[in-house]
């Protein structure tokens, strides 16, 4: 019995842990669905971008926290101009085209990957490499510097929309783009400075993550996947609830791991998903009103 | 026309001006100027043109054909975000307050753009407060949980966030009790002292003949009647046949 709890304790670390990073994925999703309705079906490798880069800036540099730093601001920069090309041309277009041309643009970085750097995964160093004793286990302190920087981040993209000039601009094309184009707020370029915001959170993620897994072309998948039923969950477009079911369901998922392989536990989240979507398909925590 | 009724150099002029929607034909030609500081009425029945005429100059409908000028340049299918900046205000029929926003955040989409000091924008704040004393009161609260005729006025203080030359007023009245009313009237009063156009879009015929010094009656998307407000108050059977009242 003391054996369970101690489990059960260990794996609640585990899924926040890894629920504080499918957050820094899924909020820049969930708030590029919120303000100009795309499905971004590029996030995942933007995700996977960032951890390469990552890979690189810490071969030729040394230094993760440089590499963090570096691979985020590269990616987000990537993301301008992605949207610039591939959506801001669709702008008023059936939603259909931007899943369309974001799914293109999937395949042309993951390919780009597996061109550029090949099939084997590479590593990233921990930065932090010390442990300390979790019950029985050594439990690395890297990961919980993981979960506070993801909370860290997501804290100041909070402060920033909450009380930052061109947050409040976000906010208002978020609830009604006419009226704030209206208001004189330059809409396309805060679509544009949203994606990019979008793409530079889920490439610090990547970085953030790469440690803990190997680096590879394919490394996207998984993430976007669970990102994309935390926003669901969530509430498509709702920023607080894409946080907490993040969290809610890598707790399932880690929950369930003490029973089931972690390839089955997987299951769980399926299961959170098809749940909400049959009994509250505005999402779990309180419906964002427009 | 009259000489009366001619403005020596328009803010706004739309000529000959054609509106589509899919392919209903909203706008047929629709002409009329509005001059510097002047308030104007656009009277006519439901469905007659006159919101689309105000999107159509806000740059939120874009004219298939014609010319819509302001301030001396040709600003047909230009962004709105670009009108409001050359001094656009719109407020619209529905309102359209960012809701989840507080009522300070709400004026502040107005009043954070580039070249606007500090002090500039506590002068502008501290003239709406002044105005509208309840959104002063209410500043911290969401623009959702206002009232209607609260909801109104912070409409049109955010509009004025944008220090504009002319604002655009559709249906300001609608909905809102009679003491609500008069002060709407007050308020155009107000922008007139202070050298704002405005282009009037009502339904309340004593209000507009009240508060514009010219008026345009519409009716399938085109001018159908132009005349002063004081000529057109004395003419019962106009009113009659284009507003039903």
């Amino acid at each position: 019995m003391q054996g369970l709890l101690d489990l059960i304790l260990i794996q609640t670390v585990n899924g926040i842990v890894t629920g504080m990073i499918l957050a820094l994925v899924a909020s820049g999703l969930t708030l590029i669905f919120g303000i100009m309705d795309v499905v971004n079906f590029a996030h995942g490798e933007l995700f996977m971008l960032g951890a390469y880069l990552g890979v690189v800036v810490l071969a030729t540099t040394g230094s993760f926290w440089l590499a963090l730093l570096f691979a985020t601001l590269i990616v987000a920069l990537l993301g301008a101009a992605l949207q610039i090309v591939t959506l801001r041309p669709l702008i008023g277009r059936d939603p259909l085209t931007t899943i369309l041309a974001t799914f293109g643009v999937s395949l042309v970085l993951q390919n780009y990957a597996l061109w550029q750097f090949g099939p084997v995964a590479r590593k990233i160093g921990e930065p932090i490499t010390s442990h300390f004793t979790l019950f029985y286990l050594e439990y690395p302190w890297y990961r919980i510097a993981i979960a506070a920087l993801s909370a860290g981040i997501i804290g100041s993209l909070w402060l920033f929309l909450k009380y930052g000039r061109y947050g409040i601009w976000i906010r208002a094309t978020i609830q009604d783009r006419v009226m704030a184009q209206a208001m004189g707020i330059p809409v396309p370029w805060v679509y544009t400075a949203v994606f990019a915001i979008g793409a530079g959170m889920a490439a610090a993620s990547g970085v953030l993550f790469g440690p803990l897994v190997g680096v590879n072309h394919a490394m996207g998948l998984d993430w976007i996947l669970k990102a994309f039923i935390v926003v669901v969950v969530g509430g498509m477009g709702n920023l607080g609830g894409s946080i907490l079911a993040s969290i809610f369901v890598s707790l399932m998922e880690a929950y369930a791991s003490i029973w089931v392989s972690p390839a089955q536990a997987v299951i769980a989240s399926f299961v959170v998903l098809i749940l909400t979507l049959l009994f509250r398909p505005t999402g779990l925590f309180v419906p964002t009103p427009k | 026309m009259s000489a009366a009724l001619a403005t020596a150099e328009p803010l706004v002029r739309l000529a000959d001006v054609h509106t589509y929607y899919a392919k209903s034909h909203i706008l047929d030609g629709i002409s009329l100027h509005v001059g510097r500081g002047e308030v104007v009425g656009l009277l006519g029945r439901n469905g007659v043109g006159k919101s689309t005429t105000l999107k159509t100059i806000m740059g939120l409908v874009r004219p298939s054909s014609g010319s819509v000028q302001f301030d001396g340049r040709e600003i047909g299918g230009s962004a709105p975000d670009r009108l409001a900046r050359l001094g656009i205000g719109y407020v619209p029929e529905d309102r359209r307050i960012f809701r989840l926003l507080t009522v300070m955040e709400n004026l502040r989409t107005g009043l954070d753009r580039r070249g606007v000091t500090e002090n500039r924008k506590q002068a502008l704040l501290a003239k709406v407060f002044e105005y509208f004393p309840v959104l002063g009161e209410r500043r911290g609260q969401a623009g959702g949980t206002l009232s209607g005729g609260e909801q109104q006025m912070l409409a049109i203080a955010r509009a004025m966030m944008l220090e504009p030359k002319i604002i655009l007023l559709d249906e300001p009245t609608e909905g809102l009790m009679p003491r609500m009313v008069s002060q709407i009237g007050a308020i155009i009063d107000v922008l007139r002292h202070d050298g704002v156009a405005v282009l009037l879009v009502e339904q309340n015929v004593p209000l507009t003949l009240a508060s514009c010094a010219r008026v345009y009656i519409i009716e399938k998307g085109a001018v159908r009647h132009h005349a002063a407000s004081s000529e057109l108050g004395a003419n019962d059977e106009v009113i009659r046949q284009y507003l039903g009242v």
